[in-house]
């Protein structure tokens, strides 16, 4: 049982961990300009739910698994996920606005956001794969 | 000054004119030249004198300029022309002619750059021209600079030099250097010092000595003056205007250039560029375009060039006139070249060798010398120079001490300085930087920094608690704009720069960019001077020689390439044509719009101005309106009238015919003119209140998609169906409150949507808003906002009620009518390397990092832009910005319009200080106001503005100012800052406590976005003046007309008394207050009433009477109407309680019911830095 909420969380960290990649590449894309602000936008913001749903899962399977470090290691990233994206001002196109995503420095936040990201879900997979492993010895 | 004739006199003439005078007036330059040239040249001398002895001359040619006034156009062409193509003439022609040889000289080259060239003024151009055809233009460089003289001449050339002989003869025979001669000796020997100093200085000196400041202002004065006055040192726009002033100007410009040269040369030893800049803005001013064309020699220039290097000028001064101006050729080469003896530097060398020679000699007393020489001229044409901080500027560099500098760090004590105010408004300082740098910078009106010396790091900006950020106005209408067809664009090969006058010649092959700082090659294209129509100096190209110019796009320019980058998803349109110019009206025709009464107005502007719509014989015009459904108007050539088809499936909008809605303008005229007159009876009758904004703009999107262009939409009330509805959001009883301001961002996205889609196909959308009731501007915007069109608010519009409304409305549809427009545009703002753009501000859609993308761009809109520094600046004395806006003109041509601007890179905090400009600090501290009370909220963004203050205070105390002293100590360069940030808090757009209404105040966020700073600074710090007291001190005399010139005055209730009338400018409105015991014959003089109550109540023009000062306070307003895009309205208020309040509320530094007075602001600013 164990080892099949690992195997899924590993799952599922590894889409998330694809998706800060994508999330990366696009940004600095943009960043070089290789494509324009609304491609990369609207590219974007397509994920930006499947994003928070994914993060959502895994604190959810933890939570329901009662890992109670993992839950807590998962909680903060998946309250920022859901609080960013409800604190999308009303007159923005998503939490990637192309009119101002060149603006105030956002690229730069947006890429450093999705860096720290990565790195986490990196973490992240290690402790599911250890976990998983050692669920799967266990049984 | 006498003989025209005489400049035209060509170097080789000067030369040995400059010899005689030497005789008498100066003896140490004249042998001392000849002599050390040689021994330290000995290979020219090997090489063959000829090509050295034309050089030689050519600097006392630049000198000679200045003295005579005008016609020296042609002359000095064909004295180029001479100089570099017929270094063998020049040989001949001596020996044919007898000259008198006053060079002592022992060197051979004292005899050849004799007579021949200044006598054959208009002749021998027509020889070159001859020549020039014989040979493709550049096939055969060698002809141009004559290498031969240098390596054993290859059969052609000598075959080319042959015929020169030939043709000599002709060239000969026009005698003319009789009167002129004389003169000549006392120009140009002052040019002797600058060059020495040239020699002299070594190449690391950038800045200027004290010497040469008085040139500078002495050029760029009148050189502003006469051709664009916009554009000038900053603010007198009369001047430029006048024609009287013209003269003068046109003498200072020449006689500038001289100077010029000089200082050049003493530059020269930094770089290249620097005087690539220097000449080129003289040039075309200094010379009266009318001399220019009249030359025949010139004209046939022109041909000739034409293949391969032309120039098209549509403005009136233009290139063409550019080419004109005398470009007295040679300029000193840099000094790689002196080391080089590259084959090129023929051209240059000759200056050289002199700068070289005399360098020894003279160049202990150069710069005195200058002294004397700039301050003559700066007397004689002293008289169109307005502008006092400038003068006073020049005095410091006369002085040699950097007193504008020391001025501005004057620490002032704002708790016990009262006025602060200048006599007149402020100007744009000045960065600190070389004459010549200056004299080409870019014009502060065009493109201005808030710090003009730019700090080296990011740590020492911080530490000044300035913003940094430029200001743009980049599509300003020019008076005079040098226009350049070439076929090939000189960029940088890896930022892609346009070359500029700030970049670095490493040799005549070779430049070094100068954001970037990579070694590029110069294209043989380049080599030719259309300007000087001579061949190897690049650096006297004009695009080198100013900050702005504009290129006639070749097709790499093209849409196609373009419009894939801007829009990815559309493979539809690649590579098309220039668009046609293509104006869509889109007009509200519900019961509301026809209370309001716009429709008969608009009909009978647009009627009026139907021929003005900028266009060519492509334009296309269509009309659009709605109110719950959608009408199109099919305006086919061939119907009998127009017919209108209407949609009333608002959900899902539809094209009812494809190519019929829109219409050639000239096919259909008749049919458009018939729609305008029945449009308004029309709809007279319409009950529908309801109005679908949304479809409406979704069914012009999809009208214009295909060409892309213009829409203007007018609006009257909230949008209430389809798509884009809205509800109200503005409570009216928060409209004074305290709290926060609620919606200000938009309630949702499909307008920004809908504007990008708009964007991408390159269509703007500009927006008219005339509504009593709330509208929710705040959303509707948007489609303006991203798709670079501008908005225009009318609150409380109604044609009889409001006639203030229906005026303005009225004047400014005609300037929106008929200005210029530019077209599927993209904006590009490059800048030194270490520097980068981190924010955005104004109406455009930012595609990429540094590329704005605006579908449509119009003369009225500025931008700008917040910049941080990334990287260290320390490499490097100067910091550029390049903004360059690639657009099609209204004739549907691609063309490019660079600006540069160059600023001094600066370690110390106190000269960051000191270059701080204030207006524009307030106006980019405004900016990012605007969107902070949209990010975030209201009471931040007052916060951060006061927070500024605060900061900016604390920082100098702390940091620069040692005096111990208490009380609130800033910078005299920012003495104004408080006022400005008060100011600021207490405009519409920020301000608490006081009744707004939403709509307003988002209208006054939206101009603090999109206004030129001057306009800005205008309605946020207003310019008060007294008038009935107005004396002629100081007046300025334009044409005929005297416009006195009143002191400003602070705007508080107690500088305004009530036996006085007052003058208040607002930018867009002026207000003339007349107090209750103001003298009766001001009134009845001015307004021709005979006392204070038979003013009627809503006056808004100045009769136009012959009295005296009648004529004096109109001259004062056109002067200050004078070049503003929009007319102003004129209000006179009277004294007395019901409009008394529209006046008063701009007196900015009295406490209002819900601010503080100035006095109190500086004590809160005081209270917090002690915090």
């Amino acid at each position: 049982m164990e080892a099949a909420v690992f195997i899924l969380s590993l799952v599922d960290c590894c889409a998330l961990i694809f998706l800060s990649v994508y999330f990366i590449i696009t940004l600095s894309d943009l960043e070089c300009d290789y494509i324009n602000a609304r491609a990369c936008c609207s590219k974007l913001n397509k994920w930006v739910i499947p994003e928070m749903v994914g993060q959502c899962l895994s604190t959810m399977l933890m939570l329901v698994s009662m890992h109670w470090f993992i839950f807590l290691l998962n909680l903060p990233v998946a309250v920022w996920d859901i609080y960013r994206y409800v604190k999308v001002p009303m007159g923005n196109m998503g939490v990637f606005d192309p009119t101002e995503i060149h603006n105030r420095g956002q690229l730069k936040s947006h890429m450093k956001e999705a860096m720290i990201k990565l790195g986490y879900h990196l973490l992240c997979f290690f402790i599911y794969l250890y976990s998983m492993i050692l669920a799967l010895i266990n049984d | 000054m006498s003989a025209p004739g005489f400049t035209n006199l060509s170097s080789s003439v000067n030369y040995n004119q400059n010899s005689t005078p030497n005789g008498g007036d100066a003896p140490p330059y004249q042998n001392g030249p000849a002599q050390t040239y040689q021994s330290m040249y000995p290979p020219t001398g090997c090489y063959g004198a000829p090509p050295q002895h034309q050089s030689y001359p050519t600097i006392p040619a630049h000198s000679t300029p200045a003295p005579s006034k005008a016609s020296m156009t042609n002359s000095v062409h064909s004295a180029n022309y001479y100089q570099s193509n017929h270094q063998q003439q020049q040989q001949q022609q001596q020996q044919q002619r007898p000259v008198p040889q006053h060079h002592v000289a022992p060197s051979p080259y004292s005899a050849p750059p004799s007579q021949p060239v200044p006598s054959s003024g208009p002749v021998p151009p027509h020889a070159q021209y001859n020549q020039q055809l014989q040979h493709p233009p550049y096939a055969t460089p060698g002809s141009y600079y004559g290498p031969q003289s240098y390596h054993p001449p290859p059969a052609q050339h000598t075959s080319q030099q042959q015929q020169q002989q030939q043709q000599q003869p002709t060239l000969v025979p026009a005698p003319a250097s009789g009167p002129g001669a004389p003169l000549h000796p006392i120009v140009s020997y002052p040019s002797a010092p600058g060059n020495s100093q040239y020699g002299t200085l070594s190449s690391s000196q950038n800045n200027t000595t004290p010497g040469v400041l008085p040139t500078q202002m002495g050029a760029p004065l009148h050189q502003y003056s006469t051709s664009r006055p916009a554009s000038t040192t900053a603010a007198q726009p009369g001047y430029g205007v006048a024609p009287p002033s013209q003269l003068v100007p046109t003498v200072n410009g020449q006689g500038s250039t001289v100077h010029q040269h000089y200082d050049r040369s003493c530059q020269s030893s930094l770089s290249y560029n620097t005087y690539s800049g220097a000449e080129a803005d003289q040039l075309p001013s200094g010379t009266p375009s009318t001399s220019v064309h009249s030359s025949p020699g010139h004209h046939q220039g022109g041909d000739t060039s034409s293949s391969s290097t032309g120039s098209a000028s549509p403005v009136p001064n233009s290139y063409d006139s550019l080419e004109g101006g005398n470009f007295p050729d040679s300029m000193p080469p840099s000094n790689d070249m002196t080391n080089q003896a590259a084959p090129y530097g023929s051209y240059g060398y000759p200056n050289m060798q002199q700068g070289y020679h005399q360098g020894p000699a003279s160049h202990a007393d150069s710069s005195p010398s200058h002294d004397p020489y700039g301050q003559s001229s700066y007397q004689q044409y002293s008289q169109p120079f307005p502008n006092l901080s400038q003068l006073s500027a020049a005095l410091g560099g006369l002085s040699g001490v950097p007193e504008l500098e020391v001025e501005a760090l004057t620490p002032i004590n704002l708790l016990q300085e009262r006025s602060l105010l200048p006599p007149r408004p402020l100007e744009a300082p000045e960065p600190n930087l070389s004459p010549e740098l200056k004299k080409v910078n870019c014009s502060p009106q065009t493109f201005r920094c808030t710090l003009t010396s730019i700090p080296q790091t990011q740590t020492l900006l911080n530490k000044a608690r300035l913003p940094l950020g430029l200001l743009l106005h980049p599509f300003r209408d020019l008076q005079q704009l040098p226009v350049i067809t070439s076929n090939t664009i000189v960029r940088c090969r890896s930022c892609r720069t346009y070359i500029n006058p700030f970049v670095t010649f490493l040799d005549q092959r070779r430049w070094k960019c100068n954001l970037c700082y990579r070694v590029n090659d110069v294209p043989d294209e380049f080599m030719y001077n259309p300007v000087t129509r001579s061949y190897g100096e690049p650096h006297k190209r004009p695009e080198v020689q100013n900050a702005t110019v504009e290129f006639i796009a070749s097709s790499d320019y093209m849409v196609g390439t373009k419009r894939l980058q801007v829009n990815d998803n559309s493979t539809t349109n690649q590579l098309r044509p220039p668009q046609p110019a293509a104006y869509l009206f889109v007009l509200d025709v519900s019961h509301n719009a026809v209370e309001s009464g716009y429709l008969k107005y608009f009909c009978d502007s647009l009627m009026e101005n139907l021929d003005k719509l900028p266009g060519d014989s492509r334009t296309r015009v269509g009309f659009l309106t709605f109110d719950n459904t959608i009408h199109f108007y099919n305006l086919q050539e061939g119907l009998s009238q127009p017919q209108m088809l209407v949609v009333s499936d608002i959900d899902d909008v539809f094209i009812p015919s494809n190519d019929s809605l829109m219409v050639n303008l000239k096919e259909s005229k008749e049919l458009v003119k018939d729609l305008l007159t029945s449009l308004p009876a029309m709809f007279s009758q319409s009950r529908e209140t309801q109005s679908a904004l949304g479809p409406a703009l979704q069914a012009a999107f999809k009208l214009m998609s295909p060409t892309g262009g213009r829409i203007t939409v007018f609006q009257t009330q909230l949008p209430t169906l389809g798509a884009g509805a809205l509800q109200s959001r503005e409570d009216p009883n928060q409209r004074s409150s305290n709290k926060g301001v609620q919606h200000l961002g938009p309630a949702t996205d499909f307008y920004k949507k809908l504007a990008l889609d708009c964007s991408g196909q390159q269509i703007g959308v500009d927006l008219f808003l005339l509504s009593s009731q709330y509208t929710d501007l705040a959303s509707i915007s948007c489609i303006s906002k991203y798709s670079a069109g501008s908005i225009f608010y009318y609150p409380s519009f109604h044609f009889i009620h409001n006639p203030a409304q229906l005026e303005k409305f009225q004047r400014d549809l005609d300037r929106y009518l008929s200005r210029k427009i530019g077209f599927e545009a993209v904006m590009r703002i490059r800048c030194t390397k270490g520097l980068s753009i981190h924010t955005f501000h104004g109406n455009f859609f930012v595609r990429s990092t540094d590329l704005l993308s605006l579908a449509n761009v119009n003369p009225d809109s500025a931008f700008a832009v917040q910049m941080s520094i990334e990287d260290s600046l320390a490499d490097s004395s100067l910091a550029c910005f390049q903004a360059a806006l690639l657009y099609t003109s209204s004739k549907g041509k691609r063309r490019i319009r660079v600006h540069t601007l160059c600023l001094p890179v600066v370690n110390q905090l106190s000269d960051v200080y000191a270059g701080a400009d204030v207006q524009a600090i307030t106006c980019l501290l405004a900016n990012m106001a605007i969107d902070r009370s949209i990010t975030s909220s209201l009471s931040d963004a007052r916060d951060a503005l006061v927070n500024a203050v605060v900061d900016f205070a604390s920082a100098y105390k702390s940091n620069v100012s040692n005096l111990q002293q208490s009380g609130l100590v800033v910078p005299a360069a920012m003495c104004l800052f408080p006022i400005y940030i008060l100011a600021l808090l207490k405009q519409k757009a920020l301000r608490t406590g006081t009744s707004t209404r939403l709509d307003e105040r988002v209208f006054a966020m939206c101009e603090f976005k999109t206004q030129p700073l001057e306009q800005l600074m205008r309605m946020v710090h207003p310019d008060l003046y007294r008038l009935d007291n107005m004396s002629d001190q100081g007046a300025l005399h334009l044409n005929d007309t005297v416009v006195p010139q009143p002191h400003l005055l602070h705007l508080s209730a107690e500088n305004i008394s009530r036996d006085g009338a007052f003058l208040l400018d607002c930018g867009y409105v002026f207000y003339l207050w007349i107090g209750k015991c103001c003298n009766d014959m001001f009134i009845r003089d001015v307004l021709g009433c005979t006392n204070f109550a038979s003013i009627p109540p809503n006056m808004s023009h100045i009769p136009e009477l012959e009295t005296p000062l009648s004529q004096r306070v109109r001259a004062l307003l056109d002067w200050l109407q004078d070049n503003r895009a929009f007319s102003s309205m004129m209000h006179v208020i009277k004294d007395d309680a019901s409009t008394k309040v529209t006046f008063f509320q701009h007196m900015v530094e009295d406490r209002s019911e819900s601010a503080s007075s100035y006095h109190e602001f500086l004590q809160q600013v005081q209270q917090q830095m002690s915090k």
